[in-house]
């Protein structure tokens, strides 16, 4: 078995004045596999997601990934254009607001197929195919495939986000709360069409949610983070049952069971 | 001898932070081990620490001293101090868990449930979904529901489901929570039968069975779980 982690960090620290957003955290993600990043707000969940993808620098450490040739390389140190290039081609990023992840004065259609262009697809009929496919996918009707997102509801949007992003069949995607700010209903349809795409694909995946019950749903592997460290990690259902840490008990005990 | 499980002085105990850290101790040097084809009855009285000890086994709870060792890939791996990634491995290939409650996935039809082990095995849709249907059907819940989601189902009904999914990969070690607590006299038989069949393959099971006459007929001995006595 030759198989090696698709990104690695090691040691991350950044701190903003006074307040630690990071502090000492080390992981690796690998192939296929979902891993959550949970904790409270304010436990700097957020800013490792930014870190690790490369849109904020850490003050120390470093984050290395593994290209499908097998070449290892340094995230922060690869500049602007390689890193743009990443995001458009082996990585995605589903945001929280679906506005900041689609082009809102685009057609649904175009969102999707304007990600197949990035990677070098020219055939018109091909893309609007491919597109129709990934609406289909994500249960948007495709008669709505000319309407620009601002015509859907948040659900839809999002769903649309999660197309545009999977359409080109990246390795990594980040997640920050995908289904933050949607209905419970709505996050269940959302959360239960991530959970089947990225076992479908065999895509991995880095979440990051205060949900638990979305964590366990979607995670194979969970870190808990609190004040900028991961005090916590391990196998999903052993976390959440067996919870060593009294952070991540009193975590789990304040969770409502439905 | 040819070993399937078997634990070294296991030791649990859990630490409850937000009561003031009071420390519970459930499993004290627990030595059990069981060779492929047999089937193992845990036994002692509630609260003994059997439910512990089978989650112990199956890494949802981490063991708190000790050894697991487990034959995956035809060599012993010790999955107290197991990895996340390996423990994956050892939980697709080797190791299946029957829990009491089937966790219910919502929009996720029945049919699936049972054959995701099977496709994570690297079964092809149409045979995992095949066999998925037939165990399905064995266990009396009749194709209608198959692709319904057992949100809805009874809870002797989301048993089998969770029965079907734990039996349909013929995991070489099977863990089996109160299988037939909720189960009529004709499917008990069934999942007597399934127990035996298991047991014909070569599968080792431990199991906690309340009902005596399914234990008398499956199990080949018991292994006795004490409670401990006081509180460190």
């Amino acid at each position: 078995m030759i198989e090696a982690p698709l990104l690695e960090a090691e040691g991350l620290s950044l701190r903003f004045g006074a307040v630690t957003a990071l502090d000492g955290v080390s992981l690796a993600v690998w192939p296929g596999e979902v891993v959550a990043i949970v904790g409270e707000s304010g436990s700097g969940k957020t800013t490792l997601l930014r870190v690790l993808s490369g849109l904020m620098r850490p003050q120390a450490g470093s984050v290395r990934y593994r290209d499908p040739e097998g070449t290892v390389r340094e995230v922060h140190g690869m500049g602007e254009a390689a890193l743009r290039r990443l995001h458009r081609t082996d990585w995605g990023f589903v945001h929280q607001n679906p506005r900041d992840g689609l082009r809102m004065g685009v057609s649904a259609g175009g969102n999707v197929g304007e990600r197949l262009m990035a990677v070098g697809a020219r055939h018109y009929g091909s893309i609007r195919e491919q597109a129709t496919a990934w609406l289909r996918r994500v249960e948007i009707d495709p008669a709505r495939m000319d309407d620009p997102p601002t015509k859907f509801s948040g659900g839809m949007q999002q769903r649309l986000q999660i197309a545009r992003t999977l359409v080109t069949h990246p390795r990594l995607v980040f997640m920050d709360e995908p289904t933050g700010g949607l209905d419970v209903s709505v996050q269940a349809r959302l959360l239960d069409l991530i959970r089947a795409l990225v076992a479908d694909l065999g895509i991995a995946v880095l979440l990051v949610t205060h949900d638990i019950a979305a964590a366990r749903l979607l995670a194979h592997r969970m870190l808990v983070m609190r004040h900028g460290q991961v005090v916590e990690e391990g196998l999903t259902d052993r976390v959440l049952d067996d919870p060593q840490h009294a952070y991540t008990q009193l975590l789990v005990a304040s969770v409502l069971a439905a | 001898m040819s070993i399937a499980i078997a634990t070294e002085g296991l030791r649990k105990s859990f630490t409850l932070h937000l009561q003031g850290g009071i420390r519970l101790p459930v499993l004290q040097d627990v030595e059990l081990a069981v060779r492929p084809g047999e089937c193992v009855a845990l036994s002692g009285p509630s609260g003994a620490g059997k439910s512990t000890l089978m989650r112990c086994l199956y890494g949802n709870y981490g063991a708190g001293g000790g050894r697991i060792w487990v034959t995956h890939r035809g060599a012993p791996v010790d999955i107290a101090t197991a990895d996340a990634r390996l423990m994956r491995e050892v939980r697709r290939e080797t190791l299946g868990y029957v829990s009491q409650f089937l966790r219910v996935i919502p929009r996720v039809a029945t049919l699936d449930i049972v054959a995701e082990p099977l496709l994570a095995r690297g079964l092809d849709r149409a045979t995992a979904h095949d066999r998925a249907a037939a165990l399905l059907s064995r266990l009396n819940l009749p194709a209608g529901l198959h692709g319904l989601p057992p949100a809805t189902f009874s809870g002797g009904e989301q048993q089998r489901v969770n029965l079907a999914r734990g039996f349909a990969p013929g995991y070489p070690v099977l863990l089996l929570d109160e299988p037939t607590a909720s189960l009529d006299a004709a499917n008990r038989a069934v999942v007597v039968a399934m127990i035996e069949e298991a047991k014909s393959a070569g599968s080792a099971i431990i199991g906690i069975f309340h009902d005596a006459e399914v234990r008398d007929r499956i199990a080949d001995r018991l292994f006795e779980v004490h409670p401990i006595a006081a509180a460190a």
